[in-house]
């Protein structure tokens, strides 16, 4: 019985970490509605910021106020980063923000070992927390008591903050409503920066407290983000309650299910959080999203197809790109081909999100089904390439069909996170079956064909492949079915009212997307030769989520531009310096602050600024340049 | 409109590959992979290790007169990126053999692809026995010991405790799991009294150390497996030194005693485990003092085994080019089969039968020592004596 409350105790001291992390992140989310990203590198700052200060000032004083004002100058950091970078980018389509949170991250994770040293640091241990107590033959360790404690203390702090204080009115007011709070004449600036330096606070706080007992290193934040943005979203967002109870729910289920089954860790809170999702849709605490003011997709310029002039030009581009074998090596065609690969992959994603209004998180599931599925058909049923290349997708088209028949039940935030849910559970299928997938060794072996095996002619195929699926979804998106998609983005309410099937329409879309992800997936197979379940991971969604934003979520050919060069910059800066990640980071900050649109957004606006100019043809300029807010 | 952008980046692309193909031949050059931004702790130490190692070929005359040039690449830790670096090393910058890589299945992915186009792979670092064994194929060498030699000098130890109940805990990946599975079939072989109580599975590099450290010792066993290093083994050690997981149990530990996953230990080093390792201080012989006097002096720090690591294989692929006197990895192959050569750690030889270098690694035990954690009682185990007989590696490695 000790035993089982001992274990008990343990996740709570576990909850407590995550829960500090979460409460940040959810208020954050709440009023600024940024889907931050960079809390987990704040999170992290604040471990080796405190790590800095403890073992500079000795002596209880030393350490708790270490912990404390190394919160302190990583939040002042966050405002810096809040009025520097976010404040511009407040009014670019939502999840912009996520873009810019994500360049920060990847230059936080260089510039920690640039100061810090690459070697994991091992902090003090609290000053009179050093032990343990004794619990009937079971040991109790000090400082997670101390951490049980502490996560009431700042909960009741939060509320109490929240509920009698002025600020925390204007905070709650502006979570429910952030216009009407506008429209009353509150500096929303200070608002916002207020609320993000308590979030960023917060999160320093989490990371710092962990130095008793955790090693500070360059990875501590991707470590967490994941972890800690499922937490908010089970509790529900914006709730703080909520990223309580979820935070002790995940931490418990843990520490009791590995007694039962010990490799549950691995996928644990994925699994937890799709079946909140899917038994509660806005999560434990959550309230329904008031109907969006402005969703991801809705265009300044309204969508049209290319002209005449754009399609020869489009043909004429093509020709070019397919004439890179007369001059180009071996190496740049292969990259070429990986471009064309990513071009593929972007474009779906984007089809999804920029005119379904269904941002996925997780949309690498069916990528990677669509490269296990040509590695399945090549390897295990001998299936020549081509015939592979057609059905392999199919396993993504599956897969597509399945979880996106849950998923497009939810919307925004949750329908994100429940796409990724769905992610990592394939993910970790794929690395935990050794027997069927061979786990994290992959699947090798899964070369082409002769007839496709030279750089040139594999090349070719990408790039057909890839022009074709481009043409294919544009088609689809000037189609009735694009126009009734883009009609349930935009209006959902009035869609359904004029006879459109929501979410049968969206499950399409999803369907779709899927399946030309998978063949991206199919070709990244042949491409790379072996298939590993990195292929399903977090991280190849989160790039597809990077392309699409860098080109312009707002437009048709963003994500196309926004592969190219997020994929080719990403591979030279690889090739060339250790330090890729902070020179790319800086590279995406510029792009959001340069481009608040995306590359191929700011051009078009540039584009029509100028025809505006020069023709007088006012009807046309007053819609160019006036912004379009739907009314529900 | 949208494709100008391709014909863009398509030149870019061109323009950057012609510029750097052909050069002079009067050099040789070898394509060097790791996974330098995502594991710094680690391929930081091997950088200067190999660095030593050109730095000295090359005053030496090089090889046959001809200058060795390196030419490094990150890939991220991820095996398709890796792909992608070695596709660059081969087909722009015209390497004579590819080396480096750090994690299992990026070794398997380079290994796969140096099989299917045909070029020479010494793998440096990944431990799974895939890479010589079950997916091994002939133009793959690998340096360090495998997961299976380092399992069995470990079990000649562990076979010695009087512990019966064991528990595991492992990082759950490939590593682990396959580091867990032949150590306990080669410690049931030589102990078939040994009952096996609990095993864990933290995720790597996410390991909740609390309840994991709670669950282990709810089994009551006499004896622990570690394999986890790290991040995940400091969290670990320092949960099991406060709730005592530790007192009284045998632990016995894969990769513990390298500095790399020692030093961050300091004060909290448990004493008393079963290591392997390199006690980089203790080593008395001539070839490791010539080494270990040439690192500090270039970089006045003190090696970890990183350093020894990319210190040997870049010798070693000096050494091969030099016998082979010819960059045809078909005559690679066959000057590396066979083929000796000196190490920090002595004489070491890549076997013909299954491409497997004999080098071996020290065993001993941790202690404290002013506040930092050493091993102590250690001694170098040959990789020669800890693998299976030839006729079980037959049976294990495909024919070529």
């Amino acid at each position: 019985m000790a035993f089982y409350f001992v274990q008990f105790l343990t996740g709570l001291a576990s909850a407590a970490s995550l829960f500090l992390v979460a409460s940040g992140l959810s208020i954050i989310f709440g009023v600024t509605r940024i889907v931050n990203f960079a809390h987990g590198a704040f999170y992290m700052l604040g471990a080796y910021v405190a790590f800095t200060l403890t073992e500079r000032f000795s002596g209880a004083l030393g350490f708790w106020g270490g912990i404390v004002v190394a919160a302190l100058i990583v939040a002042v950091v966050g405002v810096i980063v809040e009025m520097v970078l976010l404040r511009r980018i407040y009014h670019a389509p939502e999840l912009f923000q996520l873009l810019a949170t994500f360049g920060l991250t990847l230059m936080v994770e260089d510039l920690v070992v640039l100061i810090w040293g690459p070697d994991d640091l091992l902090g003090r241990r609290a000053p009179g927390f050093k032990g343990a107590v004794d619990f009937f033959g079971q040991n109790i360790p000090t400082y997670d008591l101390f951490l049980i404690a502490i996560s009431p203390i700042v909960l009741g702090g939060l509320w109490l903050l929240f509920q009698r204080t002025r600020w925390g009115v204007l905070v709650r007011a502006a979570t429910q409503d952030r216009d009407m709070v506008a429209a009353l004449g509150v500096n929303q600036k200070w608002l916002f920066t207020s609320v993000f330096a308590l979030g960023v606070f917060l999160a320093a706080l989490g990371g710092a407290l962990q130095i008793p007992r955790d090693a500070v290193h360059h990875a501590l934040d991707l470590r967490i983000i994941v972890d800690v943005f499922v937490v908010v979203v089970i509790g529900g967002l914006g709730s703080i309650i909520g990223a309580f109870v979820a935070a002790v729910l995940v931490s418990e289920l843990n520490a009791f299910g590995i007694l039962i089954f010990p490799k549950i860790s691995i996928i644990l809170v994925f699994l937890v959080m799709a079946v909140v999702l899917i038994v509660r849709p806005w999560g434990l605490f959550g309230k329904p999203e008031a109907a969006a003011r402005r969703t991801p997709g809705l265009t300044v310029n309204p969508w049209r197809p290319l002209t005449t002039n754009e399609r020869w030009l489009a043909m004429a581009g093509l020709a070019v790109a397919a004439m890179l074998p007369l001059f180009a090596g071996n190496y740049a065609l292969t990259v070429g081909s990986e471009i064309a690969i990513f071009v593929i992959f972007a474009a779906s994603l984007h089809f999804l999100m920029s005119v379904g209004g269904l941002a996925s998180f997780g949309h690498a599931a069916y990528f990677g089904l669509g490269a296990y599925g040509v590695a399945f058909l090549a390897k295990m049923a001998g299936l020549p390439m081509i015939v592979s290349l057609l059905l392999g997708p199919l396993l993504g088209l599956l897969g597509a069909a399945i979880f996106g028949f849950f998923a497009v039940q939810l919307s925004g935030v949750y329908f994100a996170m429940l796409t990724l849910a769905f992610a990592q559970i394939v993910w970790s299928i794929a690395f935990q079956w050794v027997t069927v997938t061979g786990g994290d060794n992959g699947i090798l072996g899964v070369w082409p064909e002769k007839w496709a095996a030279g750089p040139a002619s594999f090349y070719w195929l990408s790039l057909g492949i890839a022009a074709i699926a481009v043409a294919i979804l544009r088609v689809i998106v000037f189609s009735p079915f694009g126009f009734a998609l883009r009609a349930t983005r935009d209006s959902l309410l009035r869609s359904e009212a004029i006879g459109i099937n929501g979410k049968r329409v969206q499950w399409t879309a999803f369907v779709i997307a899927g399946t030309v992800a998978g063949f991206a997936g199919a070709l990244f197979a042949y491409l790379k030769g072996s298939v590993f379940p990195d292929s399903l991971g977090i991280s190849l969604s989160v790039d597809a989520l990077v392309m699409v934003l860098l080109g312009g979520v707002e437009t048709v050919s963003g994500a196309v531009v926004g592969a190219i060069v997020f994929k080719a910059l990403n591979i030279w800066l690889v090739s060339q310096t250790d330090l890729s990640k902070l020179v790319l980071g800086g590279f995406v900050v510029l792009i959001v602050v340069a481009f608040p649109k995306g590359i191929v957004g700011v051009l078009e606006t540039i584009r029509n600024r100028r025809k505006s100019s020069t023709s007088e043809s006012s009807s046309k300029s007053s819609l160019a340049t006036s912004r379009i807010e739907t009314a529900e | 409109m949208r494709r100008s952008y391709l014909l863009g980046a398509g030149l870019a692309i061109a323009v950057t590959g012609m510029a750097s193909s052909a050069f002079a031949q009067s050099e040789i050059k070898i394509g060097e992979i790791n996974s330098y931004s995502l594991l710094p702790a680690f391929t930081e130490p091997y950088r200067k290790g190999w660095q030593l190692a050109v730095e000295e070929v090359n005053a030496a005359g090089g090889i046959n007169g001809k200058k060795l040039v390196v030419v490094s690449k990150d890939d991220g830790g991820k095996p398709a990126d890796a792909t992608t670096a070695a596709n660059e090393l081969v087909s722009s910058e015209n390497v004579a053999m590819l080396t480096g890589t750090f994690l299992s299945n990026i070794g398997l992915a380079v290994s796969d692809f140096a099989n299917q186009k045909k070029v020479f792979f010494l793998a440096a670092e990944p431990l799974t026995d895939a890479i010589t064994w079950s997916k091994g194929n002939r133009y793959t060498f690998r340096l360090r010991p495998s997961n299976y030699m380092q399992a069995a000098m470990l079990v000649e130890e562990a076979a010695k405790l009087p512990a019966k109940r064991w528990a595991t805990i492992a990082p759950n990946y490939e590593y682990g799991q396959s580091a867990v599975a032949v150590f306990k079939k080669l410690m049931s072989e030589k102990r078939p009294d040994i009952v096996w109580v609990d095993e864990q599975w933290p995720p790597q590099g996410k390991i909740d150390a609390g309840p994991v450290v709670q669950a282990v010792a709810a089994a009551n066993p006499e004896a622990i497996l570690n394999v986890t290093f790290g991040a995940d083994l400091v969290k670990l050690v320092r949960e099991g030194n406060t709730r005592g997981l530790f007192k009284n149990r045998s632990v016995v530990s894969f990769l513990t005693g390298e500095p790399e996953y020692l030093d961050p230990l300091k004060d909290e080093t448990p004493e008393g485990w079963i290591v392997t390792g390199y006690p980089w201080y203790d080593i008395k012989t001539p070839d490791h003092d010539k080494f270990l006097k040439a690192y500090q002096a270039k970089f006045n720090d003190y090696p970890r085994l990183g350093s020894i690591v990319g210190y040997q294989t870049i010798k070693a692929a000096a050494a091969i080019v030099a016998k082979a006197n010819s960059t045809d990895p078909e005559k690679l192959i066959a000057a590396t089969e066979g083929l000796s050569m000196p190490s920090p750690f002595g004489e070491i030889t890549f076997r013909k039968i299954d491409h497997q270098s004999t080098l071996g690694a020290y065993v001993g035990k941790t202690a404290l020592k002013d506040g930092k954690g050493v091993m102590v009682n250690s001694v170098y185990r040959k990789g020669t004596d800890y693998l299976p007989s030839d006729a079980e590696v037959e049976k294990l490695r495909p024919k070529d």
